[in-house]
């Protein structure tokens, strides 16, 4: 039954992990904020589509001079 | 409807406000203004067009700002709004209260497209602040202001970011429930084997292991967790008050002590898995209890409202300079929309002061070179010069914040509902221990340490001290999603205690949007109520707008043949052969006009006519909400106004309400204090700045707002402009609150009662504690958020 020693061991510092992981997410101010990155999340997407309209735009201004 | 349905089509393309008959068009899209087509073309000549498909009409229309923001020049006050700064980089963050979407965020983020020198830019929607870093030799605090301000997000920059002490939020607590649930977890599932295997062998072997890893998790929860339990024990028995932390604090001493003895001697698992659930549920209703609103302040006062910059103007040279510098003497100029940060008087321009930031009152003054004018006011025409007669600190409105009042420290000593009953409750606990003690030393003297720290265990008040916190932490959230804002637990405690509820006038009772207009006199026919429409169009002054849009009769197509317009007096025009007089009583030779009554008076072809008198526009509800109230409060209207509408109040409120008026802000504050003086509990319901002294003296300040997102001055209770009418039922629901928490401790009684036999028969064992103390605390919960539920249905 040594291995006891060794279970409750690593089930300590597997909790303590998640435990310090949360404080540490506290600290950064992972949770002041919990709307805006919800919407910022559904932005990139559009920034993607600007630049690639962009750069469609410039390789068919480039097409179009040569 | 035809012209209705045209409308909606013909909305701005940017604000989604009507256009009116001449839109402006660019790229075949629609514009109600100048400045919105501005934003479109700066949007999209820049390839963010996104910011329209986002959402439809999100934008605001940009107000004028041209000289506004020359102070961002000026170094001293740079420094004061930067948050961070070194040669390179900057950080500044800036609240703008027009995001309000989602397109706001966006475009917000995507400001380095507008101007390269940006690097980044993160919103905080709920808070509606945006957080800006940008390279110092790429451009400046100045030019990115002005790049928000013209695609309509210009920032709110106020005296009370020069004092920039930023208060960071107390993270403690989060801490130290995040502490004693990791604790509380883990110990419960190494003492689960004991519980459960009893003398079996291979227990016997690790139980001592089991035993010193709960106690290693148990001194972080003692230690950490509930130290402020022992630090507020202490003070409230240094100021002879035995408060709910003081039966609280000595169990878990207990509960530690006894544990620690139990396993250091092997006579016993301890309480350990108690110890931690107890302080767990404790903290758990503390946090509960707290609900903060982001986009509110309960703390603001009149710096959050004034410039932290202003113009003056040496040897006709206008020069920035801060609020705080300025000196008796000095020439100020105000543009327009600017407020006047001190008291003083106006040299020239022509002045119409808006002081809805003051006393609620939405109709501006004018005012003639000469006059004195207030700290407060806005200026809403023109700009306008005045010579400074007294200095921020000792200007009249600001003088208030020097009160004792406002420097008051929290009080330590405020008794709320649960301290009081816990002071019998300890005397009982502490008589019961002795009576145990006593009695066990006769009959088994070796058992009266089991008892008696199993008395103190036991009455640990866990039940007890959760049914406040949860009830009223509920109603919280119940009150603000009925648009009710609460500063904090005590305020509904303090709202169950008041016996007079007093009210300002103008601004709580009626409403600041739009003003009522009667007309009285001869009646007038047509054609001459189409010709003042018309000679009302060239005037500038405040009341000549109000009475303009007011008017709904076809403006007169025909010009005026003379139109004069005296300063402080009034306008002279003829007009197809009409000779129209509107102005003043003695410029219109008016025969009967009330006293106190704000009018514009009018003479058609030298003959008195009659007179259109502006009424405040009361609060629909009011008259409901007064003789509701009635009949448990005592009412009292005090108003900074004169008494021009006391004989219509008095028809219009109930009989035995009382009038002040007249009253300065300071009057106000002397008010509540005599009735304070009197054993009174007062609630003021308040708006302006001018009732700032009267909310923080009264045991309850309520401000009515029209908009919440802007500024209100500290209160504890901030209530929607449009919720108003539910104000007799909020308090009702308070009241209902405090009989839900007292019902809830007979309760918790109970479960004392239960433990106290098995504490003083000797058998309380880990197990029955184990069970006992979660049972009670959930089902007190379950049954306040319940009961609370029940009572807040009636909104």
């Amino acid at each position: 039954m040594e291995v006891l020693y060794i279970t409750i061991g690593v089930s300590i510092v597997v909790a303590l992990i998640f435990f310090f992981a949360f404080i540490k997410s506290v600290k950064s101010g992972q949770y002041d904020d919990t709307y805006t990155p919800s919407v910022r999340m559904l932005f990139d997407d559009e920034l993607v589509i600007v630049k690639k309209n962009d750069e469609k735009e410039s390789k068919i201004n480039q097409e179009q001079s040569k | 409807m035809e012209i209705e349905f045209r409308m909606d089509l013909n909305n701005c393309y940017h604000c989604g406000a009507p256009c009116g008959k001449h839109p402006k068009i660019f790229n075949e899209k629609q514009f109600c203004c100048n400045g919105c087509k501005t934003v479109y073309e700066i949007l999209n000549a820049n390839e963010l067009g996104c910011y329209y498909d986002l959402q439809a009409a999100p934008g605001t229309i940009p107000s004028d700002i041209k000289g506004k923001y020359n102070y961002l020049e000026n170094e001293d006050i740079i420094e004061k709004l930067l948050e961070f700064n070194d040669t390179e980089t900057s950080v500044v963050e800036f609240f703008i209260p027009s995001i309000h979407c989602s397109s706001c965020i966006w475009i917000l983020e995507n400001l380095t497209k507008l101007n390269s020198g940006v690097t980044t830019s993160m919103v905080n929607f709920p808070k509606k602040t945006v957080r800006i870093t940008f390279k110092n030799n790429e451009t400046g605090l100045k030019q990115i202001v002005e790049l928000m301000a013209s695609i309509g997000y210009e920032p709110y920059i106020s005296l009370d970011d020069a004092d920039a002490i930023k208060n960071k939020v107390d993270k403690t607590l989060i801490y130290q429930v995040t502490i004693a649930a990791f604790c509380f977890g883990n110990i419960m599932l190494l003492s689960f084997p004991e519980y459960f295997a009893a003398d079996e062998f291979w227990l016997e072997k690790y139980k001592h292991l089991f035993r010193w890893l709960m106690f290693a998790m148990a001194v972080p929860v003692v230690f950490y967790s509930a130290k402020n339990y022992f630090i507020s024990a202490y003070k409230g028995l240094t100021h002879k008050i035995l408060n709910i932390d003081v039966p609280i604090a000595l169990g878990v001493s207990v509960l530690f002590i006894r544990s620690t003895i139990e396993i250091a001697f092997d006579i016993g698992s301890g309480f350990f898995d108690s110890l931690a659930g107890l302080v767990f549920f404790l903290l758990l209703g503390k946090f509960f209890q707290q609900k903060t609103y982001n986009f509110l302040s309960f703390e603001r006062d009149y710096k959050s409202y004034f410039p932290i910059a202003v113009t003056k103007i040496a040897d006709g040279i206008e020069k920035n300079i801060p609020v705080k510098d300025i000196e008796k003497g000095d020439r100020l100029l105000i543009r327009n929309q600017e407020l006047i940060p001190v008291d003083g008087i106006l040299i020239n321009g022509n002045a119409a002061i808006d002081y809805s930031f003051v006393t609620g009152e939405s109709l501006p003054v004018t005012k003639q070179s000469g006059d004195k004018l207030f700290a407060g006011g806005k200026q809403t025409a023109g700009a306008i010069e005045m010579e400074v007669i007294n200095t921020i600190s000792q200007s009249y409105l600001t003088q208030l914040w020097s009160n004792d009042i406002f420097n008051k420290t929290t009080d330590i000593t405020i008794k709320n509902i649960t301290d009081s009953i816990s002071k019998y409750f300890t005397i009982a606990i502490l008589a019961i221990s002795v009576f145990a003690a006593i009695f066990w030393y006769f009959y088994n003297p070796s058992m009266v340490f089991n008892v008696v720290t199993a008395v103190l265990i036991i009455a640990c008040p866990c039940a007890l001290a959760l049914s406040a916190p949860f009830a009223i932490g509920n109603i919280l959230r119940i009150f603000g999603y009925h648009k009710f804002y609460l500063k904090n637990a005590e305020t509904v405690e303090n709202i169950a205690k008041v016996n007079t509820i007093i009210f300002d006038k103008t601004g709580t009772i009626t409403s600041t949007d739009k003003s009522h207009i009667i007309y009285k006199g001869e009646k007038l026919n047509l054609d001459e109520i189409r010709a003042i429409k018309r000679v009302l169009r060239a005037s500038n002054h405040p009341l000549s707008r109000s009475l303009y849009d007011y008017i709904q009769e076809e403006v007169f197509a025909e010009k005026p043949t003379h139109f004069e317009e005296q300063l402080g007096k009034g306008i002279h025009a003829i007009i197809n052969t009409m000779d129209i007089k509107l102005g003043s009583a003695n410029f219109v030779g008016a025969t009967f006009f009330g006293i106190n009554e704000t009018a514009i008076h009018l003479a058609v072809n030298n003959k008195f006519k009659g007179s259109y008198i502006f009424k405040n526009s009361y609060r629909e509800g009011t008259k409901h909400i007064f003789e509701t109230l009635s009949a448990n409060y005592k009412l009292v209207i005090l108003s900074g106004d004169n008494d021009g509408e006391r004989a219509y109040l008095e028809k219009f409120l109930p009989k035995n309400t009382l009038f002040q008026f007249n009253q300065k802000p300071e009057n106000k504050l002397e008010f509540i204090k005599k009735l304070q003086q009197n054993g009174e509990k007062v609630m003021m319901v308040g708006d302006g700045l001018n009732d700032a002294g009267a909310l923080a003296q009264s045991n309850v300040g309520i401000v009515i707002s029209e908009n919440v997102n802007v500024f209100s001055p500290a209160c504890d209770g901030i209530l929607d402009a449009k919720c108003f009418n539910n104000l007799p039922k909020l308090l009702t629901i308070s009241n209902e609150t405090i009989k839900i928490i007292k019902a809830s401790f007979m309760l918790a009684f109970c479960y004392n009662v239960i433990g106290m036999y098995f504490a003083l028969s000797g058998a309380l064992t880990p197990i029955i504690a184990a069970v006992l103390m979660p049972v009670s605390s959930i089902s007190i919960v379950v049954f306040v958020t319940i009961m609370t539920n029940l009572v807040s249905k009636k909104i």
